[in-house]
């Protein structure tokens, strides 16, 4: 197969020599691609933007060796221009793809494609804070991968919850004869929003108070770089702005 | 693999941005078998490059002194401030002989996945430039590309200010490049049509 098309979001591009790129994307069918884009920084490049960060194409591809090359490109979205003119959407969609970049290989599900494409959609879109979008897409992206973190059930024993003890080394919350001495406890309504970003539930997730959309993040955070291992760099320069109420980051934005 | 100090040079060469294995072997050898290859003038200047230019204590553009020319020039128009990612920029906006601003070198892009936030760029040395009031209007040329317009989107917030205009350059630039590989008519088009940002 020398010769292949897919659909891919272009997560991230590095310089390579004076005008070519490597171009890193998670495609629908093909999981995780590397490959060479030749001339694309040259302002007269065929491929122009599109092969930019957080934008969808569907691309044809040669197989090379050890890389291979993108040989033409067709712009499905262009979600790129208009996540940049909100820079903590902006912040957001960068720890969307790293982390995107980090969890996704060569066999990588089409459910981590379909995720990324709706969050970054959505950032796109200004719908809603880019904190939330953000915090939803690592809780689900993580879930897809094998990590889904419980936060009702106890999630060393199945005991029914509530619990309120959140152990990130053991998975979510957990009962409290489980939870080592020390274990901080969240409140109500961090929990429940936690619960509403890993479910999609947007109505409960918009209703959250800021100082909860702070305590959610973190713990998400926390998750999100203990299943990593190495930390996603990306992450903390968020804009604070992102989970901020969407009438209020407006006129920050 | 060559043996020893040949395949250290190779190395070496293959270091440097934008070049390959096959083109540090290639540079290599032209050193090696070219008469007319003057290797005492260019060790020379690759020491005194390190010794002798900095960077511009007010732009951060590059210089053989505390500042650079074009902040030492009385003639430049000193309300004016044309903002860049690199001092590369700065050379290619001079070829278009459309802007007689000075101009503030930002050292990149606003990139979080290289870990690059607005504290690693010279974005708080930009606004100790506008302190007091001299400058008017503050020309965005970040890349036209996602980085260097999310960059414009955050320097266009930082920069609210009574008495500013805040300008970008206007959209006649091929998105996705790199600005040093604009040529001079698109890029001083670019200058006439910029437009006020908010
Ligand atoms: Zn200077």
């Amino acid at each position: 197969m020398p010769l292949y098309r897919d659909e891919a979001v272009v997560l991230r591009t590095h310089k390579l020599g004076e005008a070519d790129r490597i171009v890193t994307m998670l495609s629908r069918r093909h999981g995780k691609i590397r490959a060479v884009a030749k001339g694309v920084r040259r302002t007269a490049s065929k491929f122009g933007a599109r092969l930019e960060p957080f934008m969808v194409a569907d691309v044809q591809l040669y197989e090379g060796r050890s890389l291979d090359t993108v040989t033409q490109a067709e712009s499905l979205a262009s979600y790129g221009a208009e996540i940049a003119t909100d820079y903590a959407g902006y912040t957001a969609a960068c720890a969307i793809v790293e982390t995107a970049d980090r969890l996704s290989d060569a066999d990588s599900s089409v459910q981590q494609y379909l995720l990324l494409v709706g969050a970054l959609r959505s950032l796109s879109r200004h719908e809603r804070p880019p904190g939330l979008i953000l915090d939803s897409y690592l809780l689900r992206a993580l879930s897809i991968a094998g990590w889904a973190p419980s936060f009702v059930d106890c999630a060393v024993t199945g005991a029914p919850g509530p619990h309120r003890a959140f152990v990130v080394q053991l998975g979510g919350v957990v009962a409290d004869e489980v939870a080592p001495p020390g274990t901080p406890r969240l409140d109500e309504q961090t929990l429940t929003l936690l619960g509403a970003l890993l479910t999609g539930d947007w109505v409960t997730a918009e209703a959250s108070a800021e100082g909860t959309r702070a305590q959610a993040g973190g713990v998400i955070a926390a998750y999100t770089q203990y299943h990593l291992e190495r930390g996603l760099r990306s992450l903390q320069h968020v804009d604070p702005a992102a989970r901020h109420d969407p009438a209020q980051s407006e006129s920050g934005a | 693999m060559y043996e020893g100090i040949v395949q250290e040079l190779i190395d070496e060469l293959g270091r440097l941005p934008g070049i390959g294995p096959k083109s540090a072997q290639r540079i290599a050898f032209h050193i090696l078998q070219t008469e007319s290859v003057d290797v005492s003038r260019l060790a020379e200047l690759l020491t005194q490059i390190k010794e002798r230019v900095r960077f511009c204590e007010i732009c951060g553009n590059v210089s053989e002194e505390d500042t650079c020319t074009i902040c030492r020039d009385p003639r430049r128009n000193a309300q004016t401030i044309c903002v860049v990612e690199e001092a590369k920029d700065v050379v290619a906006i001079e070829r278009t002989r459309e802007f007689r601003g000075l101009y503030h070198v930002l050292g990149g892009a606003i990139s979080p996945i290289d870990g690059i936030g607005p504290d690693d760029l010279r974005i708080k040395q930009l606004l100790q430039r506008l302190a007091d009031g001299t400058v008017t209007e503050v020309i965005i040329a970040t890349d036209p590309n996602l980085e260097g317009e999310a960059t414009a989107t955050y320097l266009t917030r930082m920069l609210q200010q009574p008495g500013l205009r805040v300008t970008r350059l206007a959209s006649g630039l091929p998105v996705g490049g790199d600005l040093e590989y604009a040529d001079e008519v698109t890029l001083g088009r670019a200058f006439e049509g910029r437009r006020v940002v908010e």
